[in-house]
């Protein structure tokens, strides 16, 4: 049962990375955990039929640094600058999942402003996420370097707002339980609609580059091909989901926060590869900044924070709660019990990413190596997130 | 979606011989659970994910949480009326009794076809020791397949059924389950520049402290 | 700069001067060598966790990191320089870190960035983190943050390059790939039953630091 990947299962002898003992010419390759296309410290062990996969085991916990049980032993609110580094790109939807599980959890009410700058951080970051990840994208295709600076720059400009508003470019710490820690200001929205207005044309160019490109279209169309039944069934949420068909967005289910408010579709896919996984990411961006507009018109006075909520000293009741968010790269949700006490008794992250990665060996069956990159780009996977 | 109180009862009806106990969520979230027993667990699940009524194709999130033995004090209040007529006295009587260290998996549920969830499934081991197997749901719902992996990891459960039962997150050769309430993490302890609390507490056992220095004479 | 240059100690800095309006650049083996290095560091494409995101934009076009001669980011550790260390290092990953980090050619270099490299960080309490990478490589440069900033990176990378400038090429204090016994192989540490084993390299870790209570007098 507990085989090691690395022992021969007839004679337990300890078998290296490339291994020639298997029957046939099929050969054992480690990709990973330092490999330049695996973002992060992700490992694979392929098995090879010239150059067809014909099985592949991910391995995990290259990163895992212990975050749920460090969560158990501090407080409520000390978790939330760890929850920045689950997935350290979209910081301030991790920070907005964790916040909606305790508001969950303790029953705190958010004030109505609260909830619109939440909203517009969390599409900001959604457009952060959904850019790095075309550049990327393009990287895994051998398209080395430039579309990634392209992404690169539009992401500083998005990073320079969440800096000016909480402190830090990337780990913003910035949700409370029952609102947000800084109002921003006027001119900060200023300059936030005045991003929203030049993303457009950024995308247009980006779009105009990349999305009818002869190149990305012969890499990436039939390219891992996911069942929306397959997918459901392996949890597979996000824009992974919607790339096969399923009309399944949270913002639309279960219609958090003020997400009811504004008009907004949601992109479907129809083959579920890899090249609809792109071109859903880029749809959402366009859908992010219509609702991005719609709540820069929309944003009420008031305060940001429920003045009832308390930050420190905060136990409470006895309970648990399952609080979920869609974020960027799919389900976030956060899984909290509480025994009284002023840490968590269990605190457990439902990491998207992670669950999204269930299905990567069914994805990449009969395809090459080369295209296995691919394939994992488009997951969009952050280790950080993956082995919390 | 009918309220979890009808769903125990359809589930009653269905299977006679399973133990189905609901259990409440006193939180504001009210997320209540189904405790299932291990042996009927797959059966039910499978029921649960192809009723037409339910549909429940959607296992999101798989967790563990480990309940060691503890010592519950209960109070049961009395009011006994004062012979002599005056206001009647309330009599606390304590009870102490031993709670059984167990561990318990939780699976959260949703439906994507019809729009509704949680429903929350619970199942609880015999204790912390060697009746530590539960039935794995990876057959029914894929997505419990890495998850279920996690919690045999850093909890211990295992999970009859399971495709591929390994270690996920530590490495093969890793002994212990760090998850568990009662584990003792590697003592490479470093000591902070000005520790306190738990920090001292534990620098201290590491480094036993220095001898006193005899006095210096003049 | 008024003094003269300890390897051609001959010549004044003035006088340089005034042979460089000459026309003629003077300058000694020991210098080109150094400018030669300092200036071509190749550091190896290594992400471990969220600093390598900033070690990404340090390389992008804000910052820009081919402006000190280090953008070429190698795949390959037999063609790097420098291993930045950028992230946690978690105990599943510290060995592959340390063959990653004896798979390098000499002269190398390491630079441990943000918090978790240096100690662990904000993950220092965690069962299955690394309480720094110098327990088990020598590190050169040390960049706080969590994360630092793009900024933090090219300042850290400069003092790495100032401290290429200043190695001698002879005597005592040559830099390791100079010496006879110059190879730095660390011993690599294997996954144990509870732990890493050895939980640290004796060699540059000899002993834990005692632990010292401030006494009030």
């Amino acid at each position: 049962m507990n085989a090691s990947p690395f022992t021969n299962p007839s004679t337990g002898a300890h078998v290296r990375s490339v291994r020639s003992d298997l029957p046939g010419d099929l050969m054992e390759v480690s990709m990973g955990p330092h490999h330049p296309s695996t973002h992060g410290v992700f490992r694979m062990i392929v098995t090879l039929d010239g150059e067809t996969i014909v099985r592949l085991k991910p391995v995990f916990g290259y990163l895992h640094r212990n975050h749920e049980k460090l969560a158990e032993n501090t407080s409520y609110l000390g978790s939330m600058p760890y929850t920045d580094r689950l997935d350290y790109l979209n910081s301030m939807t991790n920070n907005w999942a964790y916040a909606r599980a305790v508001e969950q959890l303790a029953g705190i009410a958010v004030p109505e402003r609260a909830e619109y700058v939440r909203v517009i951080l969390a599409e900001l970051t959604r457009l952060l996420n959904h850019t790095c990840l075309a550049g990327f994208l393009m990287q895994d295709c051998g398209c080395s370097g430039t579309p990634l600076m392209y992404a690169f720059r539009e992401r500083e400009k998005i990073l320079d707002l969440f800096e000016s508003l909480s402190g830090s470019r990337m780990m913003c710490n910035y949700q409370r339980f029952g609102g947000c820690r800084v109002d921003p200001s006027a001119d900060w929205l200023a300059r936030a609609r005045q991003l929203v207005e030049e993303y457009g044309p950024f995308l247009d160019e980006f779009e105009a580059l990349l999305t009818g490109n002869e190149i990305l279209l012969a890499r990436t169309q039939g390219v891992g091909r996911l069942s929306a039944a397959l997918a459901i069934n392996a949890g597979v949420t996000g824009p992974m989901l919607r790339a096969t068909g399923v009309n399944h967005d949270l913002r639309k289910v279960d219609g958090y926060g003020v997400y009811p408010r504004f008009q907004f579709r949601i992109p479907l896919g129809e083959h579920g590869d890899v090249y609809d996984r792109y071109m859903i990411r880029i749809l959402e961006m366009r859908e992010s900044l219509a609702i991005l507009r719609q709540a820069f018109a929309g944003l009420p006075a008031g305060p940001i924070m429920n003045p009832a909520a308390k930050l420190r000293g905060f136990r409470p009741k006895v309970g648990e709660a399952y609080g979920r968010i869609e974020g960027p790269k799919g389900e976030i949700g956060f899984h909290l019990v509480s025994d009284g006490g002023p840490n968590p008794w269990r605190y457990h992250v439902r990491a998207p990413s992670f669950i999204n990665l269930t299905i990567l060996e069914d994805l990449c069956l009969g395809h090459t190596v080369a295209d296995a990159v691919i394939i994992l780009g488009s997951i969009d996977i952050v280790l950080g997130e993956v082995d919390r | 979606m009918e309220t979890l109180t009808q769903l125990r009862d359809r589930i009653a009806a269905l299977f006679p011989a399973a133990d189905v106990v609901l259990a409440t969520n006193p939180s504001p979230s009210a997320q209540h659970a189904l405790r299932l027993d291990a042996t009927h667990a797959r059966a039910i699940a499978t029921f649960l994910r192809d009723d037409p009524a339910l549909q429940l194709d959607q296992c999101t999130n798989v967790t563990g949480i480990d309940w060691p033995e503890k010592e519950v004090v209960d109070v049961t209040r009395t009011t006994v009326p004062d012979p002599a007529g005056g206001a009647p006295r309330v009599v606390e009587e304590k009870t102490r009794r031993i709670e059984p260290g167990r561990l318990e998996v939780v699976y959260h549920l949703y439906s994507i076809a019809l729009s509704h969830g949680p429903v929350v499934l619970r199942l609880v081991t015999g204790n912390r020791t060697d009746a530590v197997t539960l039935p794995s749901l990876t057959p029914v719902w894929r997505s419990a397949e890495f998850q279920e992996r996690e919690v045999y990891d850093l909890f211990g459960i295992v999970f009859e059924g399971h495709p591929d039962l390994r270690r996920i997150l530590m490495w093969d050769g890793f002994k212990d389950h760090p998850m568990r309430r009662d584990y003792r993490e590697p003592d490479d302890y470093e000591w902070e520049p000005t520790p306190h609390g738990d920090v001292l507490a534990k620098a201290k056992q590491h480094y036993p402290a220095p001898a006193p220095s005899a006095p210096s004479t003049p | 700069m008024s003094d003269p240059t300890p390897t051609n100690p001959g010549i004044t800095e003035t006088e340089r001067d005034e042979l460089r309006r000459h026309g003629i650049l003077l300058t000694g083996l020991e210098e080109l060598y150094n400018w030669g290095r300092s200036h071509s560091v190749w550091p190896l494409n290594f992400g471990l966790a969220c600093c390598a995101i900033e070690m990404i934009a340090a390389s992008m076009a804000k910052f820009d990191i081919a402006r000190f001669g280090s953008e070429v980011f190698r795949p390959s550790p037999r063609q790097a320089d420098l291993l930045i260390v950028s992230g946690t290092v978690t105990k599943k990953m510290a060995p592959q870190v340390v063959r990653l980090w004896n798979q390098m050619p000499e002269p190398k270099y390491c630079i441990a960035m943000g918090a978790c490299a240096i100690s662990g960080g904000p993950f220092k309490q965690g069962y299955n983190v690394l309480k720094g990478i110098d327990r088990f490589i020598p590190v050169d440069i040390y960049i706080p943050g969590c994360p630092p900033r793009p900024e933090a990176l090219l300042h850290g990378l400069v003092q790495l390059q100032e401290k290429i400038r200043n190695q001698a090429i002879a005597g005592p204090d040559a830099p390791r790939h100079l010496q006879a016994e110059g190879d730095c192989n660390c011993p690599i540490p294997e996954c144990g039953a509870h732990d890493i084993e050895p939980a640290q390299n004796g060699a540059l870790w000899p002993k834990p630091p005692e632990l010292v209570r401030p006494t009030k007098s």
